[in-house]
């Protein structure tokens, strides 16, 4: 609801998030909205991260999948010759097209001066830290406010043995505990909860405190400590207490409505439009699922076949570019492709 | 200072009536860049182009399509949108509740806090009854023209109201287990407990700063000074390759028996 969209952006979502599938550079751009985004994350929602859990002196090599899925069905923008449109930035003062590096970014101070910093500034900002995470601190899973909450991932076991994978899932499951770390990625710090749960390990990055707002702060009346007597209430929500969720009444029937209308005016033949397949390399958001299903499945399972990959491949992922796309929308296979990516993604989006 | 609510509402659990104000959560806390010109430092606008005549396209003549199968797309109108848009309510319709152990982290989107409007008895009720029972209720809404599912739960005595992802977009990975063979020795499994029992503390969000943020600050702050400011990189840890000495040595508080930093 509160999601925030760029002046000339124009996404116009179909009813999902307009959040980004991957952990965003938050200290980036978001006020001017799609420019911003576009020139610091290049295309398309990917978030895939390799990194090292450590606990004691205990390494857990993994791959960090979201565990959101991309937008259903995505909008775009037609232009009146029947193609596909792209984002053009512009000079606001000399109307000149501007290509990426003809952009900086500016940081505006309160008397309207600005400051540029460029992206190895930044960049060089965020590696002090390791790549790991290093769970120092381990919580009762119940502990963790959801309001911390920000973007859930699926952790997949990754380098040659998944016995350290295992027993930390096992044994975090078992004392039904959490994780606490921070760690960096993709160029920003984040504050993160790893979870165990079915044997395997998930995480969610969190807000940090001073990114919420309080009662306090919000101005509301001071809490009532002392209970009244009228139970009303609580007898009232007793009577709707279910022992579990229903995923059926979460479903985004918005979306599944929007798509059965697409579909049934394409089978009806009206407003449909081909489009050659060469204007999608330009695309802005392309579906780019990874199976991670699959990729679970490989790692976890015993007979895990190592396929064997070209140092090119490994190169091609840890690039941004949009041809890439399509290359990093198949699972991955084979531990040594990967062991390279962990060296290729520490770049950001 | 205060927040304006952004929206007023009541939150409706069987014929019960409680009505609320709705705030943001989230306080935007990022430092914010803007896209400029490199050559005059003009900020830059963005516009939508045909892409093969480089020209600009009209708001009003831009049409919004979805694809439908590969490389073919359906037209939908601004019309046939609006038809399927939920209508204004004020409801937020509580239909289930259940233990707040039953939702995991995949489906909390974002948080709202709710007020009370006008019956605060009926407001701190409602809070008390759901944070004492650990209870999320599961609720309904249509804000802006936007259905919602979201979590009612208590919170230090407030309410507080996080929006859920759909069923659809949250990955489910229930069906994978890891397969017998290979399961954590025993001995293993006890260090590792032992482990994480010394690590073990509460949770406490104040403890962590976005340091991060605060170095982009503190460049900023540097730069606008004309200084130059360098920062070193830190090193990654070479893999385990014995689980059984690592977590031995974990636990005496020795150094990393497998090398490393």
């Amino acid at each position: 609801m509160a999601t925030k969209k760029g002046g000339a952006h124009g996404h116009h979502s179909a009813r999902s998030s307009e959040r980004r599938d991957e952990p965003k550079r938050r200290t980036r751009g978001n006020g001017e909205g799609a420019a911003a985004e576009t020139v610091s994350a290049g295309h398309g929602p990917r978030a895939f991260w390799s990194g090292t859990i450590t606990f004691g002196l205990v390494s857990v090599p993994i791959d960090l999948y979201p565990a959101v899925r991309a937008r259903r069905a995505p909008m775009r923008m037609l232009g009146p010759e029947g193609r596909l449109l792209q984002r053009r930035f512009y000079c606001s003062v000399d109307e000149e097209a501007l290509t990426n590096d003809e952009i900086v970014r500016g940081y505006e101070w309160p008397d309207g001066s600005f400051t540029i910093v460029t992206d190895d500034e930044l960049d060089a900002l965020a590696p002090r830290k390791s790549r790991d995470i290093d769970l120092q601190r381990f919580v009762s899973r119940d502990e963790i406010p959801p309001k911390l909450l920000e973007r859930p991932y699926v952790l997949a076991p990754a380098g040659d043995s998944t016995k350290a994978y295992r027993l930390l899932a096992h044994t975090m499951e078992r004392s039904r505990r959490a994780g606490i770390a921070t760690f960096v990625m993709r160029g920003k710090e984040y504050l993160a909860a790893i979870f165990a749960e079915g044997g395997l390990l998930r995480a969610a990055t969190m807000r940090f405190s001073d990114e919420l707002r309080t009662p306090d702060s919000i101005g509301l009346p001071r809490a009532r400590k002392s209970g009244a007597d009228d139970h009303s209430i609580e007898i009232a929500l007793a009577k709707l207490k279910a022992d579990d969720l229903d995923r059926e009444a979460l479903r985004d029937d918005y979306t599944d409505a929007l798509l059965a209308l697409a579909e049934k005016k394409r089978d009806e033949n009206r407003d449909v439009v081909e489009i050659e397949e060469r204007a999608r390399e330009d695309d802005e958001e392309s579906a780019d699922v990874i199976d991670i299903m699959s990729v679970l499945k490989e790692r976890m399972g015993a007979a895990r076949a190592p396929a064997r990959a070209s140092a090119g491949e490994g190169a091609k992922r840890s690039d941004q570019g949009t041809s890439e796309r399509r290359a990093s929308s198949k699972p991955v296979h084979g531990s040594r492709s990967r062991r390279r990516t962990r060296e290729g993604t520490s770049s950001r989006p | 200072m205060t927040t304006r609510a952004m929206w007023k509402a009541e939150v409706d659990i069987e014929d019960l009536r409680i009505p609320v104000k709705l705030y943001a959560a989230v306080a935007d806390a990022s430092v914010h860049f803007r896209l400029l010109h490199a050559k005059d430092h003009a900020p830059v606008k963005q516009q939508m182009v045909d892409p093969e005549t480089d020209e600009p396209v009209a708001p009003e003549a831009i049409r919004r399509v979805i694809e439908v199968d590969r490389g073919t797309y359906v037209v939908i109108k601004p019309e046939e949108q609006a038809a399927l848009e939920p209508k204004p309510s004020r409801s937020i319709a509580v239909e289930r509740v259940v233990s707040a152990d039953k939702i995991d982290e995949r489906w909390f989107d974002r948080p709202y806090y709710l007020g009370p409007d006008g019956d605060d008895d009926a407001y701190f009720d409602l809070a008390r009854a759901l944070e004492k029972n650990s209870w999320i209720a599961i609720a309904h809404w249509a804000m802006r023209k936007k259905r919602y599912a979201g979590a009612l739960y208590g919170s230090d005595g407030y309410l507080l109201l996080d929006t859920l992802r759909s069923t659809q977009d949250v990955v489910q990975i229930e069906s994978i287990r890891p397969p017998a063979e290979g399961a954590p020795d025993p001995r293993e499994i006890k260090l590792a407990e032992q482990l994480i029992g010394t690590l073990e503390d509460r949770f406490d969000a104040a403890a962590y700063k976005d340091e991060y943020r605060e170095q982009v600050l503190a460049l900023l702050e540097a730069k606008s000074r004309g200084k130059v400011v360098r920062f070193p990189k830190a090193a990654r840890r070479k893999p385990t390759d014995s689980l059984l000495r690592d977590l031995q040595a974990s636990l005496k508080g020795g150094r990393r028996a497998s090398g490393g930093d």
